[in-house]
């Protein structure tokens, strides 16, 4: 702050009171004399300020939030699309007490409760599950999308949904299109493996060459998410014949319904 | 104090006392988030909007606001500003958003805005104000674009995402890396120090010989 009254001495000599050039010389800088103001005034002051203000955010978040939960929806749905090679329809499930639910946990917030999306052709039989999951890389967490196959045990396709990786470098993991084909139909558990050094064998994964750290995070991810899930989705018990849409629930229409609501 | 034309104080912030060029203020977001020229546009009119924004109403309740507890109240309305271009860029344009991250939310500690609340909106008229904030916000939105341009070209081979040099550049990564930010800044910076001092030595050079007998500019003015 103390050059800021030195570089604006081009509009004037204005003096901050009690700021460095208010003192007279050698002494220590003095305020000019001003009548003290009440306590009761400045706590009015701050408490009017901060009400108006909270009043202002809220306003702007309601107008805000539907946007970008819709947003992050959209993301999720263009990247199930990716992940299970374009379904007909998409079913969300709950995980719940290690058992998959069609409803969250009571109580539960239905964005932030664990849950697996069930990718259904246009037959109706299930082609995987679109899974999340998120790890710490090299720089911040890694947020994943990948699809599962539980009856071959096999990695459908791999997206990185949110990542701050070094540009150039860690970012190949997304950026890198071979290293992102490489999932493709991968056989669970995923071992990385220095490229041209596999073995053929079909759990291998090329790692990218730089980014270590980032391309065994992506794979580390996706293992600890299937050893995770691997034994509540063998033993669930899909109900075929009812398939209705979940993500036609979370569509446009019911951004539509949320802002009539608000 | 010094009385300065409307003119002045809108152009004065633009070029002659450019908030990152010349007053060194605000680097933190001049640094960290010019690595290409999307983000250091939409971090410009973002701070733009907020300087703009808290200069009128710091200027407006001048008079009400108790001077113990002006600092506070200062950040309080720039805080409100910063939220609401915050919870917009998330809203309209979630990709930027996404890449500027946490500099949005500390677009709040920008020396720069509480400086003009402290040193100009808190003292001048609201017109004065206004005309003050448009020009600093401008300045330090040229300053931005400068570094953000300078990056992605040499970092990226691109503007504004916009390949210019096909697939036969190879990019010079560091420069939309941190340590670009830095070497830029002291590249544009040594660049605008030459240009000073090469017109203020031509300035010399014309008042000779009578610039010998003349006081200098500044004393003349």
């Amino acid at each position: 702050m103390k050059e800021l009254p030195q570089v604006s001495d081009n509009t004037g000599t204005e003096q901050l009171p009690g700021g460095p050039s208010g003192g007279p010389p050698g002494g220590p800088p003095q305020a000019p004399e001003r009548p003290p103001t009440s306590s009761a005034r400045l706590i009015t002051t701050l408490a009017t300020a901060g009400a108006l203000a909270g009043l202002v955010i809220v306003l702007v978040f309601g107008w805000a939030n539907p946007r970008i939960q819709a947003y992050r929806a959209k993301v999720l749905r263009e990247a199930i699309q990716v992940v299970l090679d374009s379904p007909e329809t998409v079913r969300t499930y709950y995980v719940v007490d290690g058992a998959l639910s069609e409803t969250p946990a009571a109580g539960a917030d239905t964005v932030t409760a664990e849950k697996v999306h069930l990718g259904l052709d246009a037959e109706g039989q299930p082609i995987g599950y679109a899974i999340t999951g998120q790890e710490p890389g090299f720089q911040d967490y890694i947020l994943v999308i990948f699809g599962y196959d539980v009856d071959t045990g096999r990695v459908l396709a791999m997206k990185v949904l949110e990542s701050k990786e070094t540009p150039g470098l860690g970012d190949k993991i997304f950026k890198d299109t071979a290293f992102v084909a490489g999932f493709r139909q991968a056989a669970a558990p995923l071992e990385g493996v220095k490229t041209g050094r596999g073995s053929g064998s079909e759990n291998e994964v090329d790692m990218i060459t730089g980014a270590t750290i980032s391309s065994r995070t992506v794979i580390g991810i996706i293992n600890h998410r299937i050893e995770a899930l691997d034994p509540i989705l063998g033993a669930a018990d899909i109900d075929k014949t009812a398939a209705t849409a979940a993500t036609a629930r979370e569509g446009p229409e019911a951004l539509a319904t949320r802002e009539d609501g608000s | 104090m010094k009385a300065t034309t409307p003119q002045q104080d809108l152009i004065r912030g633009i070029w002659k006392e450019n908030p990152v060029l010349v007053q060194l203020l605000g680097l933190c977001p001049a640094l960290a988030v010019t690595n290409t020229v999307a983000n250091s546009l939409a971090m410009g009119i973002a701070t733009f909007f907020v300087l703009v924004g808290s200069s009128l109403l710091v200027s407006t309740f001048k008079k009400v606001i108790p001077h113990e507890v002006r600092i506070s109240a200062y950040i309080l309305i720039i805080a409100t500003f910063v939220t609401i271009a915050d919870l917009v860029l998330a809203a309209v344009v979630p990709l930027i958003h996404k890449e500027l991250g946490a500099f949005i939310a500390l677009i709040v500690v920008n020396c720069m805005i509480l400086g003009r609340q402290e040193a100009f909106a808190s003292k001048r008229p609201i017109g004065r104000s206004l005309l003050d904030a448009v020009g600093t916000g401008t300045g330090f939105m040229i300053a931005l674009l400068m570094m953000g341009t300078f990056r992605e070209i040499l970092g990226n081979g691109s503007i504004l995402g916009v390949s210019l040099f096909g697939g036969g550049f190879e990019p010079w990564v560091i420069f939309i890396l941190p340590p670009g930010g830095f070497l830029t800044l002291g590249f544009i910076l040594l660049a605008f120090g030459w240009w000073e001092e090469r017109k203020s030595e031509t300035i010399r050079v014309r008042q000779w010989p009578h610039g010998v007998a003349t006081p200098s500019r500044e004393e003349a003015a």
